[in-house]
C-alpha cells in the first residue's frame, strides 16, 4: 500500500531497526493550511520538559496575540504565549495529553480576534551569545520533534564541550506523520536561515540535515536552498527505516559514530534540532512570531479528512478533528504523536500542546489487539532493537519483576522506541514492561539515594 | 459532537508487525508438508500411520497436560502439531505404532508441557521423545524397512500390539546408507541420498526436498540462517580433514550431509527457535558445537547416528550460551 516517492541516491542508516508500514500517502500531498480560531484555549503551564512557567496573568484580564502569559522558572524552562486575542476565562487546572490534569490558563478568544501581529524582528547585531540563548528562551521554543525539550537549554554549550556539528533532525520515521515532511518541503528558506542564525553563535563547522529517502522533494529542496548558504550545509538521505530520527541512530547513520551510554550527543560534538525548531527560530528572529503555533500531522485511517494544519498551541482536540471531518465509525485509538510512541487520548477535550506532532485516529484494522503467546525466543526483538538489547530476556525477567537483574541488561539503556513489541509474534508486550520496569528502577535509586 | 464510544485506551506502539506466532509455526507445518508425502510414497501406509499416529498422541497430550481453561489455546499454536510431525519423520516406517504414541507423549509430556509448555523448554521435544525410544526400544528404531513394497502393505512390526514387539513382516530388513558407512565403510551414491532412495526414517531419506525447505524457511526468516550454516560448515571442514586422511575409513562431507538425520535435524530441529540460543554470537557457538559433536559421534561413538544427540547436547548447553554470549549494547564498549 505505501506508495511514497523513493530517493534515488546514496543512503545512510543505522543497524538493526523496524520498517513499519508507512502510511504516509494520506496526508504527504496535503499542503499546510491554518486552523481557524475557536471559542476557547487550553495552554497548560507545563507543555515542556523542565519547570513549568510562571503564570503572568490574571482572570479578566485582556491579551493580545503573541503576548507573554507565562514567564520561564529557572533556566530549564520557557515562557508562554497567547495565540490569540481575548480575555483569560480561567486560571485553573486542565487535563493535558499526557494524562495529567496540570495547572493552565483558559484563553475566550475576542470575537475580533485576527491573525494579524506587529512584525518585530530581533536585531542580530545587537545580540551576544547569552542573549541569543535568553531570546531563545523567551521566545518559548522547545524542541518541536515530540519531546518538548526547551532548545536554549540544547544551545547553551559549556564551556568544557564545543559543537562541531550542527544536525537537523527531518527524518520523521513514525508512520503516518507528514509535519515535518510539509514543513522542510514549504518552508526550506526559513529552515536554511534558521541554521544560520544559530551557527551565528555555536561556530560549528559544518550542518547537516538527515532526511529519510522518502521524501524526495523535500530533500531536493532543501539541497537547493542549501547551495546559497555560505555556511557548509550538508542534507542526507537515510534509508526509511524505524526509529531513523531516534538521535543516537541518525547520529550513527551520518557519522559512523556511537554516542556513548550515558552521555549526550554534545560530547561527540554534535548538536541534534528538529527541522520545525530550526524554522521557529528563523520565525522568532526574523518575524518576531513567538512559539504560539505549529504545524501539526491529523490523519489515520479513521480522520474522514487527513490534513497538516498550522495549529495554535491550546487549540482543543475536538476542534482539530471536526476541522478534517472527524472521525469514523470505525475508530479504535485517538493518540497524539505517531504510532510507534505516541500517547493515546481517553478524552478530545485536551488541547494541542508544543511536543503534539501529530494527531492520530486509528481503525481496529490497525490496533490489532492480539491474543498474547509465550516467548519462543525467535529472536526477532534482538535483530529489531536499535541499541543492541535484548528485549526477550528481559522481557522474561519483568514477567518475573527481576528489575535489578534488567540492569545487568542495560535495561536503562532502552529509548522505548517499541520495534520490540512491534516485531514480537507473539504479541507481548515488551516496551510497556520495560517502561514500567524502568520507572520502578529510577524510583528505587531516587528511594536509595535519599537514605544514603 | 464527535462520538467517542468505541475508543478504547492501551499504550503504543499501537502498530503490529503481521508476523504471529501460530503463523510462524504454521508455515512450519506447511513446509513439511512435500516431505510427507515423499515419504508416504516410498513407504505408503505405514508412513501415513505412524504420523498420524505420532501427531494425534502429540496433540492428544498437550491436550492433556495443559490447564481446563486454555486446553484449546495451546493446541491453537500449532507447536504440538510440528513436534507430532517431526516425531514421525524420525521414525523407521516399521515402527509398531503403540511406540509411536507413547513416544509422541513423551515428546510433550516430558520434552514440553513438564517444563512450563511453549517456550519454556530446555530441549526439542520431538528429539526427547526420539531418545526415549531410542532408548526403550533400540532393536525396533534400528530395525529399516527398503522404500519398496506395496502402497497398501503393512511394513515391519507395524501392528504389534501393545507390549510386544511384533513380527517383522517384511522378508528383509535393509540398513541405512550410515549403519553400511558405520559397520562396512561402504558409502552410498549420493543422488540416491538427495532423492531419498534409501533405506532410513521417514524424513531422513529425500534430501532434496528437505533442502529446498530449508531454503524457503530462510528465506521466509523463520530459522536464523546461521544454524544451518555454521552446522553444515563445520561436518564439512572437520569430515573432509579426516576424508583427506583416510576416505576407505571415513565418509565424504558430501555423504556426510546427505545422509541420516543431519539435513532433518539442521533445518528443522536446531533450528528450534525455543531451544537454540537468542544472540548472533551464541548461535555460531551453539552451531558449531553440533557440528562438532555429529562428525564425533558418527566417526568414533557406538551409534551410526549423532545428530539427535548433538542437538539435545547443544540443546542443554543453551541456557549457559545464552548467559554468556551477550550482545555488546550500543554505546557501550566494544
Amino acid at each position: 500500500m505505501s506508495t511514497s516517492a523513493k530517493y534515488s541516491g546514496k543512503t545512510y542508516t543505522f543497524n538493526h531497526g523496524v520498517h513499519p508500514e508507512e502510511f504516509k500517502e494520506l496526508s504527504s500531498h496535503c499542503e499546510i493550511q491554518r486552523m481557524p480560531f475557536v471559542e476557547e484555549y487550553i495552554l497548560p503551564l507545563g507543555q515542556h520538559i523542565g519547570a513549568p512557567s510562571d503564570c503572568l496573568v490574571s482572570k479578566g484580564q485582556k491579551v493580545r496575540r503573541g503576548e507573554k502569559i507565562a514567564d520561564p522558572i529557572g533556566f530549564v524552562s520557557v515562557a508562554l504565549h497567547s495565540p490569540v486575542d481575548g480575555t483569560i476565562s480561567e486560571v485553573g487546572i486542565f487535563p493535558t495529553p499526557n494524562g495529567q490534569v496540570l495547572p493552565g490558563i483558559k484563553i475566550k478568544i475576542d470575537p475580533y480576534s485576527t491573525q494579524r501581529m506587529d512584525e518585530a524582528p530581533i536585531d542580530l547585531e545587537d545580540l551576544d551569545r547569552k542573549g541569543f540563548i535568553s531570546t531563545v528562551q523567551n521566545a518559548g521554543i522547545v524542541g518541536l520533534g515530540g519531546a518538548a525539550f526547551p532548545a536554549h537549554v540544547k544551545f547553551a554549550i559549556p564551556e568544557d564541550k564545543t559543537c562541531k556539528y550542527i544536525m537537523l533532525n527531518g527524518c520523521e520515521c513514525e508512520p503516518f506523520l507528514t509535519a515535518d515532511h510539509r514543513t522542510m518541503l514549504e518552508y526550506p528558506e526559513e529552515i536554511i536561515d534558521g541554521i544560520q542564525i544559530l551557527n551565528r553563535y555555536l561556530k560549528a563547522d559544518k550542518a547537516y540535515i538527515g532526511i529519510e529517502a522518502n521524501k524526495p522533494d523535500a530533500i531536493e529542496a532543501l539541497k537547493k536552498i542549501a547551495t546559497t548558504s555560505t555556511f557548509p550545509i550538508e542534507v542526507i538521505a537515510l534509508q526509511v527505516k524505524y526509529p531513523q530520527g531516534a538521535e543516537k541512530m541518525m547520529i550513527t547513520a551520518i557519522l559512523g559514530e556511537e554516542v556513548p551510554t550515558g552521555k549526550l550527543p554534545l560530547d561527540l560534538g554534535v548538536l541534534v534540532g528538529n527541522v520545525g525548531t530550526i524554522k521557529a527560530i528563523s520565525d522568532y528572529f526574523r518575524k518576531g512570531i513567538p512559539l504560539m503555533e505549529r504545524i501539526v500531522t491529523i490523519t489515520g485511517t479513521a480522520i474522514k479528512n487527513p490534513a497538516n494544519v498550522l495549529v495554535p498551541i491550546g487549540t482543543p482536540m475536538k476542534d482539530v478533528i471536526e476541522l478534517c471531518g472527524g472521525i469514523t465509525d470505525d475508530a479504535a485509538r485517538i493518540l497524539l504523536g505517531g504510532p510507534m510512541m505516541g500517547a493515546v487520548q481517553k478524552s478530545l477535550d485536551v488541547p494541542v500542546v508544543k511536543g503534539t506532532s501529530g494527531l492520530l485516529a486509528l481503525t481496529s484494522n490497525e490496533v490489532r489487539d492480539l491474543d498474547e503467546y509465550s516467548c519462543i525466543r525467535c529472536g526477532k526483538c534482538v535483530d529489531a532493537c536499535p541499541i543492541f538489547l535484548n528485549p526477550s530476556m528481559m522481557g522474561l525477567l519483568a514477567k518475573k519483576g527481576l528489575w535489578d537483574e534488567m540492569l545487568e541488561y542495560n535495561i536503562m539503556d532502552c529509548f522505548e522506541c517499541a520495534s520490540c513489541s512491534f516485531v514480537c509474534p507473539s504479541g507481548i508486550p515488551l516496551v510497556q514492561s520495560f517502561r514500567v520496569a524502568k520507572g520502578f528502577l529510577r524510583e528505587k535509586a531516587v528511594r536509595e539515594k535519599a537514605s544514603a | 459532537m464527535i462520538k467517542t464510544a468505541k475508543l478504547s485506551v492501551s499504550t503504543a506502539p499501537f502498530l503490529k508487525d503481521t508476523d504471529t506466532t501460530p503463523k510462524i509455526m504454521f508455515t512450519v507445518v506447511y513446509t513439511l508438508i512435500p516431505v510427507l508425502l515423499v515419504s508416504f510414497y516410498y513407504f505408503g501406509l505405514s508412513a501415513i500411520l505412524v504420523t498420524l499416529t505420532s501427531i494425534f498422541s502429540c496433540m492428544f497430550t498437550e491436550w492433556l497436560f495443559n490447564k481446563s481453561e486454555d486446553r484449546l489455546q495451546s493446541l491453537k499454536d500449532g507447536s504440538g502439531l510440528i513436534t507430532g510431525l517431526l516425531l514421525a519423520l524420525t521414525l523407521p516406517p516399521g515402527f509398531p505404532l503403540w511406540m509411536v504414541f507413547l513416544g509422541g507423549v513423551v515428546a510433550i509430556g516430558m520434552g514440553k508441557a513438564m517444563w512450563g509448555g511453549l517456550g519454556q523448554n530446555v530441549f526439542n521435544p520431538a528429539l526427547v521423545g526420539r531418545a526415549f525410544l531410542q532408548a526403550a526400544f533400540p532393536t525396533a528404531i534400528t530395525t529399516w524397512s527398503p522404500p519398496d513394497g506395496g502402497y497398501f502393505s503393512l511394513r515391519g512390526t507395524n501392528a504389534a500390539l501393545p507390549f510386544l514387539q511384533g513380527t517383522n513382516v517384511d522378508a528383509t530388513s535393509g540398513a541405512t546408507p550410515l549403519a553400511k558407512m558405520k559397520f562396512d565403510h561402504v558409502s552410498t551414491d549420493w543422488l540416491d541420498l538427495l532423492l531419498g532412495n534409501t533405506g532410513g526414517s521417514l524424513g531422513e531419506t529425500c534430501g532434496l526436498l528437505l533442502i529446498l525447505a530449508g531454503a524457503y524457511l530462510l528465506i521466509k526468516k523463520i530459522i536464523n540462517w546461521r544454524i544451518p550454516i555454521s552446522i553444515i560448515l563445520t561436518v564439512s571442514v572437520l569430515s573432509g580433514i579426516f576424508y583427506l586422511f583416510d576416505p576407505s575409513i571415513y565418509p565424504s562431507p558430501i555423504f556426510m550431509i546427505l545422509s541420516g538425520g543431519m539435513l532433518l535435524g539442521t533445518i528443522y530441529m536446531a533450528t528450534d527457535l525455543v531451544t537454540s540460543p537468542l544472540t548472533p554470537k551464541g548461535i555460531w557457538i551453539f552451531g558449531i558445537g553440533i557440528g562438532i559433536l555429529i562428525v564425533l559421534i558418527r566417526n568414533w561413538g557406538g551409534l551410526p547416528e549423532g545428530v539427535m544427540y548433538a542437538i539435545l547436547l547443544m540443546n542443554a548447553g543453551t541456557p549457559l550460551i545464552n548467559r554468556f554470549a551477550k550482545i555488546r549494547t550500543y554505546g557501550h564498549k566494544k
